[in-house]
């Protein structure tokens, strides 16, 4: 998996609470086996009209939003469906950090499988940074090993991290091959189960 | 020794190891796959010479794609046949049972693993589909995962997680008749919010809940995923026993009994200590509907479309003023106002027998109402067969429904069952999300009985002042 230390990028704002999952990838993009190639799904209902022609008002569309890869946005983010789909596809179009006051568990949880941080910031951080975005493009620099969102103009958040999430980013740990370690402990678990009628 | 939940005692009898930091590796019972989350984990699997652990703890079905008309042998669709297809080479090569398209046991995931004994209390379930939370409805541990853990579990049977936090939702008193599983879970959903048990893990309980079938018990635990829970539960009692005698996959005999006085200790333990607790008098519910694009914004059948105005919180009435704009909504709407375009009677959700029962008896004698197309999709062939053993079907047939094969179908619309843009859908499914059930489609999240009434007035009714033919 890769492995996230430090980042520095642009900044998208989308100031919507609940984005839920069918959003950023709707289920017409799920049909496909591969794990790549999702970036031009990202929110596509909400990017392209019906002939697939950009939205103008939608945030992503605006031209002082290219090449952004840290988005922030409102509350209880990636909710819904357990689709790895809507990562793989904030992943491909260049999205490395998700800022947001809160994000769904599975959503959560798929980000890390994939090298992509999400940052819990505060409302009133998320305001500073939504006024910040009224002057123009800007970056922000988000700091894993220190737990920091850093702007240029004094913008200072400290965030908060599950110590198991901040290993497996800080590392790209393989985690399969981490539980695979434990192979005598799974194998010997599955003795005493087998001895029970019941789970 | 301490007081324990539910929760508590099946995570303890799961825990194979301490993991890394907070984590804990945590043994998986039930894994159940379907075609759209599990190719990419198959792939992984093959690109690091991995073999699936435990094909004999793993079950997969194919429902999320597949047509659900009369010729769905045929796999037109492309895409759609190529990732069955996948799921059918996956399955032979690492020997994962497979429930398929021509199986009488195939159905959606959710469906078919209780129908068939496979869901058992005191397990740990998974299965890369949100509504996974549905087997909690047995007393087990059952959580969504995405396609990267689904790979873990076929190679490790195993996942690393941290253990979630607990959370009591007791309702007291009991439902007024017409008032459904459904409405109990709009209801709580609409007091808490999509994200007000994010983190935890819901066990359900009280009088309201005891008196419940397993399959109404099923229809509040899939729904636990929309007010963000882990997952949810009940605690296995004489009625979860009686549903599983005789299942395929269940314990019989000797085995049953030795199985169920282990089941009979899977109860929260007196003063045992939830993180959150939440009550809720369940005489008080009405029949719910949904007028907005989460499950939250959902409001009694008497009640009207709110007016974002009286919202004192900017992000709020920000999302309030934006779903009213997709829904096509105004303000002070009567809900009882609100005119469909289509009826849908299915999912993981509400697509059960008694689902099927329920509103097949409001329709008993009616015809639907001119211009709606509307339609039942079974949860599974065995729910199929069983109502058409009733003539249940025909009821159905008789009043202007589409009668159609087992599959998540207009749930999330990924085969051709799909709302037209601008059509509005009374839907007995989990999410009104935007575009869910087809881009541009506006969905009302109801119970099984509510939109059976509102498929023969054209419009949503109060199902409790319904006048039965029966």
């Amino acid at each position: 998996m890769q492995s996230f230390q430090t980042h520095n990028g642009i900044v998208a704002i989308l100031d919507r609470d609940n984005v839920d999952t069918d959003q950023i990838i709707p289920k017409q993009f799920l049909k496909r086996t591969a794990r790549t190639g999702y970036g031009e799904c990202l929110f596509y209902d909400w990017r392209f009209d019906g002939e697939g022609r950009p939205h103008p008002a939608f945030p992503l569309n605006g031209p002082q939003y290219t090449g952004a890869s840290i988005l922030v946005a409102g509350k209880n983010f990636g909710c819904g469906s357990s689709r790895e789909h809507a990562v793989w596809a904030l992943r491909d179009y260049g999205f490395r950090v998700i800022i947001a006051p809160s994000f769904a568990d599975i959503f959560a949880n798929n980000c890390v499988k994939n090298g992509i941080l999400t940052v819990a910031l505060r409302r009133s951080e998320i305001a500073a940074l939504k006024a910040r975005d009224q002057t123009g493009y800007f970056h922000l620099t988000v700091d894993l090993v220190k737990c920091k969102v850093v702007g240029h103009e004094g913008f200072l958040a400290e965030f908060a991290i599950e110590p198991f999430r901040r290993t497996c980013l800080l590392e790209g740990l393989d985690e399969i091959g981490m539980t695979l370690k434990h192979e005598a402990e799974i194998a010997e678990f599955e003795r005493r189960r087998n001895g029970r009628t019941t789970a | 020794m301490r007081a324990r939940t539910l929760f508590d005692k099946i995570w303890d009898r799961h825990v194979v190891a301490a993991g890394p930091e907070d984590s804990t590796i945590l043994y998986i019972d039930l894994h159940l796959v379907h075609e759209v989350t599990s190719p990419q984990a198959f792939e992984g699997l093959r690109l690091a010479r991995r073999n699936v652990r435990r094909p004999d703890l793993t079950f997969a079905t194919v429902d999320h794609n597949i047509p659900t008309t009369g010729n769905r042998m045929a796999l037109e669709d492309d895409l759609a046949r190529k990732q069955v297809e996948a799921l059918r080479q996956n399955c032979r090569q690492t020997g994962i049972p497979l429930f398929d398209l021509e199986s009488p046991d195939q159905g959606i995931v959710h469906v078919m693993g209780p129908e068939l004994g496979l869901t058992q209390p005191g397990m740990t379930i998974v299965c890369g589909d949100s509504h996974t939370s549905t087997h909690g409805a047995f007393g087990a541990l059952a959580f969504g995962i995405g396609t990267s853990e689904v790979e873990h579990v076929l190679a490790t049977q195993c996942l690393v997680q941290k253990k979630p936090k607990s959370m009591l939702v007791r309702f007291s008193g009991n439902l007024a008749p017409g008032v459904t599983a459904k409405d109990i879970i709009l209801g709580m959903i609409a007091q808490i919010g999509t994200d007000g048990a994010t983190g935890h893990v819901i066990e359900y309980a009280g009088d309201a809940i005891a008196d419940l079938s397993m399959e109404a018990r099923m229809t509040i635990c899939n729904m636990s995923i929309e007010a963000g829970a882990r997952a949810g539960m009940i605690g296995p009692d004489q009625t979860t026993f009686d549903y599983l005698r005789n299942r395929r996959f269940a314990p019989q005999g000797k085995a049953g009994e030795k199985a169920e006085s282990h089941w009979k200790t899977l109860a929260s333990d007196p003063g045992a200590r939830f993180d959150k607790t939440v009550e809720i008098n369940a005489a008080q519910l009405a029949p719910f509907v949904t007028w907005g694009t989460n499950p939250a914004m959902a409001s009694p059948v008497t009640g009207e479309v709110p007016d974002p105005d009286h919202e004192v919180n900017d992000s709020e009435r920000g999302s309030i003023l934006r779903a009213l704009e997709y829904m096509d909504l105004r303000p002070h709407t009567r809900i009882e106002d609100i005119a469909v375009d289509r009826v849908f009677i299915g999912s993981c959700t509400n697509a059960r027998l008694e689902d099927i029962r329920a509103a097949a008896r409001v329709i008993k004698g009616y015809k639907i109402a001119h211009r709606i197309h509307a339609m039942v999709v079974p949860g599974s062939q065995q729910v199929k067969s069983a109502a058409e053993k009733e003539g249940l079907h025909k009821i159905f047939t008789d009043a202007g429904f589409e009668w159609r094969e087992s599959g998540c179908s207009m749930c999330l619309g990924m085969n051709a069952d799909r709302l037209q843009p601008g059509e509005r859908c009374a839907s007995t499914s989990n999410r009104n999300f935007e575009g869910r059930q087809g881009a541009g489609g506006r969905t009302h999240l109801v119970s099984p009985a509510m939109a059976a009434a509102a498929a023969v007035a054209g419009h949503f009714v109060d199902i409790r002042r319904w006048q039965y033919k029966d």
